[in-house]
């Protein structure tokens, strides 16, 4: 393997990825927008809602609402690739030398730039919000963004490389994103749920992600952060797994 | 030695032959011409000899590797411009090829001289920095043929590239690609189902129809084999045994309720076909084309439906 062709290879894929992201503004402003929304209208609405003494809600949904972007950004990032079959620009790359897992890990990379620099900004908006942050406490937050998005993305990747036509689209937000996001405990506890429900979260790579990321940033959790860390690292790596060899047979 | 050789290669997606045992064999620096209707398996074969797609079955070699066994050898050597556009609508011309140019792992330094070459074959040097949306049809098809010889394959395929373009633009990018062909030593294969076009540039033509080669020779050669001029005549009683039985007459067909004969030069025999004809309403003389070739071999008129749909269609992306 010649790792300087490699290298270029995904130089070339992730600056692609990187100048369509920037050249879309209606993306990234959506894209920040919308968990900014809910995190004043929703969190505000349930927030009042609360029994006094419960804590402060908007506190409690905010680690929520960074996976949530990644969630939501990422995933898509990832899926857009059907975009990249509509246009016949995926052609363009899989005809060049470079091999499918390069292709695979060059787009991840591109999709990954998009969703962090997203979810980063709302980490440096919850600093203004008045979220108790602690300098140690946002380098382990982006350390799990980063590790989610990886694994989201990824995900993404797989679903869009099986879609034959963007018009499945809304059936990934359907099936897969609300899911996801839903069952994460993003927005409420998942303590008391029923037992049934219970196994979906703790199915759901989500809930670690935002499991792990309560625990640094307002020092409630079921789990350690570590610990939380590293199911979401054994999900990235099944991700990465399955994508490279998803890439490997998909057909245009 | 030879670019391109198949062998009985095929293609099939259940029921239907896209491919159907092609055997192919084109030389080196030839200008080779695939033609046939829309449908007629000159796209499905281009993917399997750029490995896009996985043959069914058959044996193809690209530049001296097989397509199966090697992809990137063969993926090293060629170009290609797809018969939908490829390129990357929010990016610049000049990104455009950057990207291409680093997935081809083409040295850092060499990169810009070798963009501004290919810009200047395809005369886009000045709205490089635009980005590819505000480009015409034609201009995208440049940029992209520029794109497809930037990293100097040895063989260049051309699929469809003046489809959806206005004649003037579709002359436009001919004479681009006439004059590649004299500037830069390669193998160039490409399909079409424009006659004309076909019949002024390639130096061989493979005839495709219903995912087989049904005739294959220059274009000069194709069509002399017609045997010469074409009489179609017209009539409700027409003396066909008769007709059949001139030693001048080649070929009797009927094509769209016309009878089409195959002529030794029917300037003079002529006043013969008619007397022998019989009351014939119609009478039309011309020395044949390849779409007379078409019809000779396949029994069949081209026909260019759905001519002008696909290259043109834009489609905007999902925000």
């Amino acid at each position: 393997m010649n790792i300087r062709k490699v290298l270029k290879g995904l130089y070339a894929l992730w600056f692609r990825e990187f100048r369509v992201f920037t050249r879309e503004k209606s993306r990234i402003i959506s894209s920040v927008c919308l968990p900014l929304f809910w995190y004043f209208i929703f969190g505000n609405g349930v927030g009042s809602a609360m029994p006094a003494g419960a804590g402060n809600y908007q506190h409690f949904i905010f680690p929520g609402f960074l996976a949530m972007t990644i969630i939501f950004t990422g995933l898509f990032a990832g899926a857009y690739i059907v975009w990249d079959k509509k246009i016949d620009f995926l052609k363009e790359v899989l005809i060049t030398p470079l091999s499918r897992t390069t292709v695979f890990f060059g787009k991840a990379m591109g999709s990954m730039t998009d969703a962090l620099i997203q979810s980063y900004f709302l980490l440096l908006i919850g600093i203004v919000l008045g979220i108790p942050f602690t300098l140690s406490s946002i380098l382990l937050s982006m350390l799990m963004l980063f590790v989610f998005a990886n694994g989201l993305i990824s995900l993404g990747l797989i679903i869009g490389s099986f879609m034959e036509s963007p018009e499945g689209y809304g059936l990934i937000s359907s099936f897969v994103i609300y899911p996801i996001f839903l069952l994460s405990g993003a927005l409420y506890p998942l303590d008391n749920l029923p037992g049934w429900m219970k196994l979906l979260t703790r199915l759901d790579p989500a809930t670690y992600a935002v499991d792990g990321l309560r625990a640094v940033i307002l020092g409630t959790s079921s789990m350690s952060f570590t610990a939380n860390l590293l199911v979401v690292l054994g999900f990235d790596v099944i991700m990465m797994f399955v994508g490279t060899w998803a890439f490997k047979r998909m057909k245009l | 030695m030879e670019s391109i050789k198949t062998i009985e290669l095929k293609k099939t997606y259940g029921e239907i032959k896209a491919v159907d045992g092609i055997n192919l064999a084109v030389r080196e620096g030839e200008i080779f011409g695939l033609l046939g209707p829309n449908g007629a398996g000159k796209t499905t074969l281009l993917m399997m000899l750029s490995t896009l797609l996985k043959p069914t079955s058959g044996t193809a070699i690209v530049n001296g590797f097989n397509v199966v066994t090697r992809p990137d050898k063969v993926r090293e050597s060629i170009g290609m411009v797809f018969q939908d556009p490829s390129s990357d609508t929010l990016l610049s011309g000049y990104e455009n090829l950057k990207l291409h140019a680093l997935m081809y792992n083409l040295p850092l330094k060499e990169i810009n001289k070798k963009i501004e070459k290919v810009l200047e074959l395809v005369d886009l040097q000045k709205r490089q920095h635009d980005v590819v949306k505000k480009y015409s049809g034609g201009m995208r098809r440049r940029l992209e043929i520029a794109r497809g010889l930037l990293h100097e394959p040895k063989i260049f395929f051309l699929d469809e590239p003046t489809l959806g373009l206005d004649p003037q633009t579709r002359q436009h990018i001919w004479t681009y690609i006439r004059a590649l062909a004299e500037k830069i030593k390669m193998t160039i294969i490409v399909t079409t189902h424009y006659m004309e076009e076909a019949e002024k540039l390639c130096n061989r033509i493979a005839i495709i129809d219903h995912g087989r080669i049904v005739a294959l020779d220059s274009p000069e050669n194709l069509i002399h084999a017609t045997g010469g001029d074409i009489v179609s005549l017209k009539g409700q009683k027409l003396n066909l045994k008769e007709l059949e039985s001139l030693t001048f007459v080649k070929g009797i067909k009927i094509v769209e309720g016309k009878f089409q004969l195959a002529v030794e030069n029917a300037g003079k025999n002529l006043q013969e076909i008619l007397s022998t004809a019989g009351e014939v309403e119609f009478v039309k003389v011309h020395s044949p084309d390849l779409n007379d070739v078409f019809l000779f071999y396949t029994g069949r008129e081209m026909r260019e439906e759905g001519d002008e749909v696909g290259f043109m269609q834009d489609v905007t992306r999902a925000t």
